[in-house]
């Protein structure tokens, strides 16, 4: 497969999930199958929710890999990733849902749609995810790799200060 | 008729036979689902007089209409019902979460349990394909446990399970349900009932689509909900929780104490939601659907119960605080964890445990009868005496059995220390000071509960005088209880009830995106009384009359003592009946509190009237 340029990918938006924010209440997973689907369905929705502990609640979609292992792992082509948006694209005339792309997925974000017996993966759609802005805790973001970073050094940032100016016996 | 799935599923456990029959449309329409559905059904599939505990007794759980949607809290909510074994009457009771979700994507509106499996089973129904599967290896385990041990035989982390624990296993008579380890359908006993039919639990995967009718008009109200759960009406909800009642009702000379000795608890500021939320609460999530979330996540931080982890709400955390005079949080929270983890009623058990302390305390029982030095305030003694009911052990055996049937097992005096009504026992409003509460608590078809009527709200917020019996207060029961019917059929959260600004219409506009079915305000609101007017029928069939809309005996005898705006009083004989006739009057009931032949006309119901025909009590005037 083609190699993406490290520039392009740079660009790239994706769906993430900040746990801290998350409550499990699945409003990704019914608006993204309503929209994509026209019905309720978890199983056909391209984002995951998952509670492994009360403390514990994240919603999972497409993370974008570069190179994207699911490509690779595909032995009849069906899947191509978007060099412009980093979206995995499915050729649905291709894809026979043998699901060697599920296996490849570190992240679980493949799934098979139970009818059609084909793959679906997050398209963001076209850009503007419906997740995202359904998402009641805006614990979704659509955002480059790079202000994930940055989100959390603000995170950190606030945290130490916080705790270096109790130390101090400063109220913020 | 989308929003229903159309099938009912009968489950035999006698025969092992299991079969579907389609829901009718007339049954949706007058019902609901939820608790309308589900009384409906018990009705039609049970005979009158039945132990609760006999294989003749049916257990059923139903969904809403608008499960599986996108419906805030909607999407979620399901309902067991059944004869109650503690009052005798109708039992009910409903959780959120998960489970209804995919129950409904499994393609059910409700399933029927008849008989009793010869040996422990558990349901698995997987879509379409439903069997009952060996639950030997689960008898004895807890309802997380199972769930956990459920997931691993059958090899799917989505699978939701709703579960007993080793209380619905020995039939104590506060056994709940539990579905993903901290959900509880925890009023009325209907662990128990679940318990006598040898079944552990019910393991759900669902993946067929719910298709709504009205796709677009769905998400535009989804959206204003949205916007009104983020923001006034559901704020207690989103910060504090329900503990925010602490200080609320401690203020007002509202908060039962010691077992309904006094209505002040002055170590409050040690338990209060603020208290809490500050040291305890870690994290706070959300059901399936819900854009509120409320779910209060606390962890004990240090000392002998440290890292305790359980959800926790104010009814739970004022039975075994306040009411059992105990003001230590972390042994509260260990509470609330034991009761999930014995899967008992977590507002009953703190009842259970404080009628015994006030028994110890006036000389009724002694050390030797109840096995320990059962001081109020004692919370080790507390948290074992929860261990010993929830395991029938010792003198917990006969306090498994309820207040009410404990204290006719005890005798002594003992049931004015009982403080329970129909059987059930009381939750967290000390109804001496609330009197339109303490009629919607009198009349209450599963008996003691501030869930079927919310008519704490006018005394609380001081809409009128609390503290006075007068007419006009049937009125307003009357009217919370029939949208309280609504909310528990359609099933959303009681939590969301601030949102729905346009009362029924609001209701009606969801459950017509969703269903297609066109139903007026009138028509929702018409099923609310229907439904309350079901439940008082099934009571009536069950024998439960007049007598039994009452008070607890501290709640008529033992005026509120505390200095405060409370002291001194108390509902009298002549306060209760001036409520009850005002009440059945708005409610068209006769004197004796039976629905007249033209009240079931009007509700359509007509089918029902041999119900009230052969009574007595029926022709009185």
């Amino acid at each position: 497969m083609a190699a993406v340029p490290k520039a392009e990918a740079a660009r790239w938006k994706l769906v993430s999930c900040d746990p801290d924010k998350c409550t499990g209440c699945a409003v990704c997973e019914y608006i993204c199958s309503l929209e994509k689907e026209n019905v309720f369905s978890a199983q056909k929705s391209r984002i995951r929710t998952m509670r492994l502990h009360p403390m514990i609640n994240i919603s999972i979609a497409c993370r974008l890999c570069s190179p994207a292992p699911c490509v690779t792992a595909c032995p009849r082509d069906a899947l191509k990733q978007s060099e412009p948006t980093g979206v995995i694209m499915i050729d649905d005339e291709k894809c026979d849902g043998c699901s060697w792309c599920i296996e490849a997925c570190d992240y679980g974000a493949i799934t098979l749609h139970p009818e059609k017996k084909i793959v679906r993966i997050c398209d963001t759609c076209e850009g503007d995810p419906e997740c995202v802005k359904w998402c009641p805790e805006e614990a979704l973001d659509f955002v480059t790799r790079d202000i994930i970073a940055q989100k959390a050094r603000l995170a950190v940032s606030k945290k130490l200060f916080k705790e270096a100016m109790e130390a101090q016996g400063i109220k913020p | 008729m989308l929003g229903y799935a159309g099938r009912i599923l009968h489950v035999d456990l006698t025969s092992g036979k299991i079969w579907t029959e389609p829901l009718k449309e007339e049954l949706a329409r007058k019902y609901i689902g939820g608790i309308g559905l589900g009384m409906r059904l018990y009705l039609d599939y049970s005979k009158p007089g039945v132990d609760p505990f006999s294989p003749e007794n049916p257990l059923i759980v139903a969904t809403g209409p608008l499960s599986g949607s996108m419906v805030p809290t909607g999407g979620n909510g399901h309902a067991f019902v059944s004869r109650s074994p503690q009052t005798f009457g109708v039992g009910e009771a409903k959780a959120h979460g998960h489970w209804g979700t995919e129950l409904k994507r499994a393609g059910y509106d409700a399933i029927i349990f008849y008989g009793k499996a010869e040996k422990p089973v558990y349901l698995w129904v997987d879509d379409d394909s439903v069997q009952l599967m060996d639950a030997k290896y689960l008898w004895g385990k807890s309802p997380q446990e199972t769930e956990d041990a459920i997931k691993k035989e059958l090899k799917d982390f989505y699978i939701r399970v709703a579960s007993i624990g080793v209380a619905g296993e020995k039939l104590v008579r506060i056994a709940c349900v539990i579905n993903e380890k901290s959900r509880a359908c925890g009023r009325t006993g209907l662990g128990a009932v679940m318990g006598s039919k040898n079944l552990k639990a019910i393991a759900v995967r669902g993946s067929k689509d719910i298709t709504v009718a009205n796709k677009e008009r769905l998400l535009e109200l989804v959206k204003i909900q949205h916007e009104r759960m983020k923001g006034p009406a559901a704020r207690k909800y989103r910060t504090l929780g329900t503990p925010e009642n602490v200080l609320v009702l401690n203020a007002l000379g509202a908060m039962p104490t010691n077992n309904f000795t006094s209505a002040v608890f002055p170590g409050a500021d040690k338990i209060s939601g603020e208290y809490l939320n500050e040291r305890f609460v870690a994290k706070i999530i959300g059901c399936s659907s819900c854009a509120m979330r409320c779910e209060h996540i606390a962890v004990v931080p240090e000392g002998p119960y440290k890292g305790t982890t359980t959800r926790i709400e104010y009814e739970p955390l004022w039975a075994m605080g306040p009411n059992c005079g105990v003001g230590n949080l972390d042994a509260i929270l260990k509470g609330m964890d034991l009761s999930n983890y014995y899967g008992v009623d977590a507002i009953s058990i703190g009842l259970v445990v404080s009628f015994a302390m006030d028994l110890f305390k006036n000389g009724i029982v002694n050390k030797e009868t109840a096995g320990m030095e059962l001081n109020f305030g004692n919370h080790e003694a507390m948290l074992e005496m929860i261990k010993r009911v929830s395991t029938r052990e010792g003198f917990g055996d006969v306090l498994a059995e309820g207040v009410k049937l404990a204290a006719d097992k005890i005798g002594g005096g003992s049931d004015k220390y009982a403080v329970h009504i129909k059987g059930v026992e009381m939750t967290g409003y000390d109804i001496r000071g609330l009197k339109t509460a303490a009629l919607g608590y009198a009349v209450s078809f599963r008996g003691a509960d501030h869930n079927r009527h919310g008519a704490y709200g006018p005394d609380v917020a001081g809409k009128v005088n609390r503290f006075k019996a007068e007419k006009g207060r049937g009125k307003l029961v009357r009217e919370t209880e029939d949208l309280y019917a609504i909310i528990d059929s359609i099933i959303v959260c009681k939590f969301s009830r601030g949102t729905y600004v346009k009362g029924y219409e609001d209701l009606a506009a969801l459950y017509n995106a969703v269903t297609g079915i066109d139903m007026k305000p009138e028509e929702l609101q018409k099923a609310g009384e229907r439904i309350n007017n079901l439940g008082r029928l099934i009571n009536i069939r069950e024998g439960l009359t007049r007598k039994d809309d009452t008070l607890p005996w501290k709640v008529m005898h033992v005026p509120i003592p505390d200095e405060g705006p409370s002291k001194g009083s108390f509902v009298s004989q002549q306060d209760l009946d001036l409520l009850l006739d005002d009440y059945y009057e708005v409610r068209g009931w006769n004197k004796e509190g039976i629905p007249t032949l033209e009240k079931l006309n009007e509700l359509d119901i007509q089918d029902l009237a041999y119900i009230v025909k052969d009574r007595p009590e029926t022709h009185k005037k």
